[in-house]
């Protein structure tokens, strides 16, 4: 029957081409509008770390002084360094890492090459396992090599590649920012997107090249880039002065495999709080919280306007587009009504002229399935092209190429469905004898 | 024209009908909204930034071994840049309007409130309104003696000291009337942490800051008479002939290089190039909006032709008959286009309520102002003139159904 029902159908489409060939057209631009700008906000809304952002949590607690801050307000979104150090050598997590970002110069050693700047990332020894970074060669630093203050580099694949041609670079020596460092390691592919860590320097398409113990930068003064909040007579410093101690400027971030341990830490976020003031260096009331990966992109709302907007727009654009997909296939339905009131009194049920029509729509709907996906790539390829932070994310996935092939059948199966209804309603007798 | 019959018509064809006007009504909101957002767009990325900006080039320097002496470092570079041909001034700034990247302070008029009166953009550097152009409206600029290097002043409040920051500021007359309405801002105080203010000796008519994301708050903005030395977060702004601009970045760049040969240079662009940047995607989402705009009256248009065809083709005999009874070519004619006069006002009318309520769901979720009314006639036109096109084939076809069909049978 299946067989025959499409035969009357490409038929029946193949009678009008113009208006079919419409139809086709609509749902296409609809479903290529709404699939581009979905999978957009798909890549950008998507789990940096999966598997493992559930178990890392991000503290903050509230080191301001009493001035110039209301009660019941959010605490500073990064740690002071002395509060960083004090969380970190607390070790109450399962894995602890402490970091903030900079720009560091690199100078190669041979003569061709001029000097140049890449983004770096200082932090301590747990940032590599806790987050996951896969190596390519080598290793990261111990936390001895932290204390040491050790002049040891873990570098980026892109860095390893301009540098050493790929090849396996563990041993070999690195000048940066006028000192000698060892590369200890080299990182595989690793990109986290959103930059979840740290969503000051850019939220998306950002890599650091070069990895550095956070005390042996701080040591040598390297640049730091990113946000710096102060409060009272703190300033952000200037050449290499660092902020000052009433500056907020590192991240920290903790892994706690169980819910019961990240119930401990918040304890004891409030307990350090607590002490702190006892000492007399907080002066608010505790004011923490601890957010895990997924919890903090949201209260950062990393998303942008701009791309959520956009996703309304383009679903407003497929609804205008199937209500006149409908109206359209209704006009088409209801016309050949006299050809319906025949094959009903020849004998077909109405269940057999509904399936008939709906198989008619199902084919538009494939069609214009196929074409809006053909018209999301185009659309992707634009996004990629624009000067965007986040446009080389901007690909389609299997989980997307799913939505979108359910999407079209949903779409134009919802726009065949009121069609078929209302034309299988057809009394054969008043049709056929009005002719 | 008479509208009985037409209404009467309609009633026959009750839920295609719905469908076209339920159609209409969706074009008409979103095109309603996304051409106030279009010109929500616009107006701001006309924002002005006070300055003379196609005067205006942009030099930025990082160290690769660090600098012994940042603050003997960049005289000697604003030494070296004013010898370079075509420049007319120069100054050493942290930030420049409309550049991105940007530094703070939270303004208090009394250092005991709680909360902070606002934010505002922080410039240090000397010269910097005359370099850029900014306009003096009252009052002087800062004078040369009354600048001090940073590091004088870091290291002062570090250890307490809040008598080593200069005591002066000039304000922008955005920031003024904000502070003090109505009255003369000259000599009044504001502190800039909860112990160290500074007093206003000039106000200039404008200059953006560097995060101008709202239009609002776009021009508080306070320079303080900081010199702060050679970095790379520091920038170099050169004032010239727009004509000669390219030229004079060349050689500015070439002659830094010059000057000391351990840098790399991360920034080199004229202000025009700092302007397009800053708005990229405001730019970009202006287009997104004009193309969604297009797009939906064509997919509109296209789908009244198709349902008008229909009917025409499904009425052919009932023409025929019309015309044999005597009416017109032109009566066949005004009855399509009245018919679709008459959808495209109820699908105009229902648009509109829907405008608003998608205004009101974009002012709570994107904070966007209220769709004001002017914009409702927009759409309207558009819908009507979109409409009245796209029926007149089918309605010319209709015209031509000659009478003689009357007396044939289907």
């Amino acid at each position: 029957m299946f067989g025959y029902y499409l035969d009357l159908a490409l038929h029946s489409l193949k009678r009008n081409k113009a208006l079919t060939a419409l139809m086709v057209l609509a749902i296409a631009l609809g479903i290529g509008a709404s699939m581009t700008t979905l999978t957009v906000l798909h890549v950008l809304s998507g789990d940096p770390l999966p598997g493992r952002s559930d178990m890392l949590y991000y503290p903050q607690i509230d080191p301001r002084d009493d001035s110039g801050i209301l009660p019941g307000k959010e605490p500073p979104f990064q740690l002071t360094e002395i509060d960083g150090f004090n969380l970190l050598r607390a070790q109450r997590a399962d894995r602890q890492a402490l970091m903030t970002g900079g720009a560091v110069p690199i100078q190669p050693d041979s003569a061709a090459m001029d000097p140049f700047y890449v983004e770096a990332r200082y932090t301590t020894a747990d940032f590599f396992a806790m987050f996951g970074a896969p190596f390519h060669y080598g290793r990261g630093w111990s936390a001895a090599d932290d204390e040491a203050k050790a002049r040891e580099v873990v570098i980026g694949s892109e860095l390893n590649e301009r540098l050493f041609g790929g090849v396996n670079s563990v041993g070999r020596t690195l000048r940066v920012a006028d000192s000698q460092f060892r590369i200890v390691g080299v990182l595989g592919n690793w990109a986290p997107s959103p930059h979840f860590y740290d969503l000051n320097t850019g939220s998306y398409g950002y890599a650091e090249q070069v990895f550095m113990p956070l005390q042996t930068a701080l040591d040598l003064h390297v640049a730091h880039n990113g946000s710096t909040d102060c409060w009272g007579n703190g300033t952000g410093g200037v050449g290499r002065i660092y902020p000052s101690s009433s500056c907020v400027w590192m991240q920290f971030w903790v892994q706690l495999d169980t819910p019961a341990k990240a119930a401990d830490y918040q304890e004891f976020l409030v307990h350090y709080s607590e002490q702190q003031k006892a000492l007399g260096r907080f002066v608010k009331a505790p004011n923490v919280r601890l957010r895990n990966v997924m919890q903090w992109l949201a209260y950062w709302q990393v998303i942008p306007d701009d791309v959520r907007l956009q996703t309304w727009l383009a679903f407003g654009f497929l609804l205008v587009c199937l209500v006149n997909t409908v109206g359209l296939m209704l006009a088409k339905f209801l016309r050949r009504s006299a050809e319906l009131s025949v094959r009903r009194a020849l004998g077909a049920s109405r269940r057999a002229l509904f399936a008939q029509l709906l198989i008619e729509s199902g084919v538009v709907g494939m069609v214009g399935g196929a074409g809006g996906l053909l018209l999301a790539l185009l659309g992707l390829w634009v996004v990629r092209h624009r000067p965007s932070d986040y446009a080389a994310l901007a690909h389609l996935d299997p989980a997307m190429l799913l939505t979108t092939f359910l999407l079209a059948l949903g779409a134009s199966l919802l726009a065949g469905l009121l069609p078929a209804w209302r034309a299988c309603q057809v009394a054969p007798a008043l049709q056929l004898k009005s002719n | 024209m008479e509208l009985r019959p037409i209404l009467s018509t309609l009633r026959r064809h009750k839920v295609t009908s719905w469908l076209l006007i339920v159609e209409i009504a969706l074009t008409c909101a979103i095109v309603c909204n996304a051409v106030f957002m279009i010109g929500h767009r616009l107006q701001h990325m006309r924002m002005a930034s006070g300055i003379d900006e196609h005067a205006l080039v942009q030099i930025q320097l990082a160290e690769i071994a660090p600098t012994p002496d940042i603050y003997a470092r960049a005289r000697e570079d604003l030494a070296v840049l004013r010898q370079v041909p075509g420049v007319q001034a120069v100054a050493l700034t942290n930030q420049l309007p409309l550049g991105g990247s940007s530094s703070n302070a939270s303004l208090k008029l009394d250092p005991t409130q709680r909360e902070a009166t606002l934010s505002a953009g922080t410039y240090f550097g000397e010269d910097l309104p005359q370099t850029m152009g900014a306009r003096l409206v009252a009052g002087r600029h800062l004078q040369p003696d009354e600048f001090v290097n940073a590091d004088v002043v870091v290291k002062a409040l570090a250890s307490g000291n809040t008598k080593a920051v200069p005591a002066v500021t000039v304000i922008t007359q955005a920031l003024a009337d904000r502070l003090w309405p109505g009255q003369n801002p000259l000599g009044k105080t504001v502190y800039v942490t909860d112990q160290v203010s500074v007093r206003v000796v000039g106000v200039l008519a404008e200059l953006a800051r560097a995060n101008a994301y709202n239009d609002a708050t776009a021009h508080y903005s306070i320079i303080l008479p900081l010199f702060m030395g050679a970095g790379k977060d520091q920038s170099y702004v050169i004032r010239t002939r727009p004509q000669d601009r390219e030229a004079v970045l060349k050689a500015a760049v070439a002659a830094l290089r010059k000057a000391d040969p351990g840098r790399v240079v991360t920034k080199q662009r004229t202000y025009d190039e700092v302007r397009q940047t800053f708005f990229a995607n405001d730019r970009a989402m202006a287009g997104i909006l004009v193309g969604v705009i297009v797009a939906l009256l064509v997919v509109t248009a296209l789908g009244i032709v198709g349902l008008a065809s229909f009917w025409v083709a499904q009425r052919r005999r009932t023409i025929g008959v019309r015309r044999a009874l005597g009416a017109t070519r032109r009566h066949i004619l005004n009855y399509f286009q009245t018919e679709n006069f008459v959808l495209a006002t109820i699908g105009i009318a229902l648009g509109m309520v829907l405008a608003y309520g998608i205004n009101l769901f974009l002012m709570l979720h994107y904070e966007l102002p209220r769709l004001p009314a002017v914009y409702f006639p927009v759409g309207a036109i558009a819908l009507w003139l979109i409409g009245q096109l796209a029926v007149l084939g089918p309605a010319l076809r209709a015209a031509a159904v000659p009478p003689v069909v009357a007396t044939r049978s289907v």
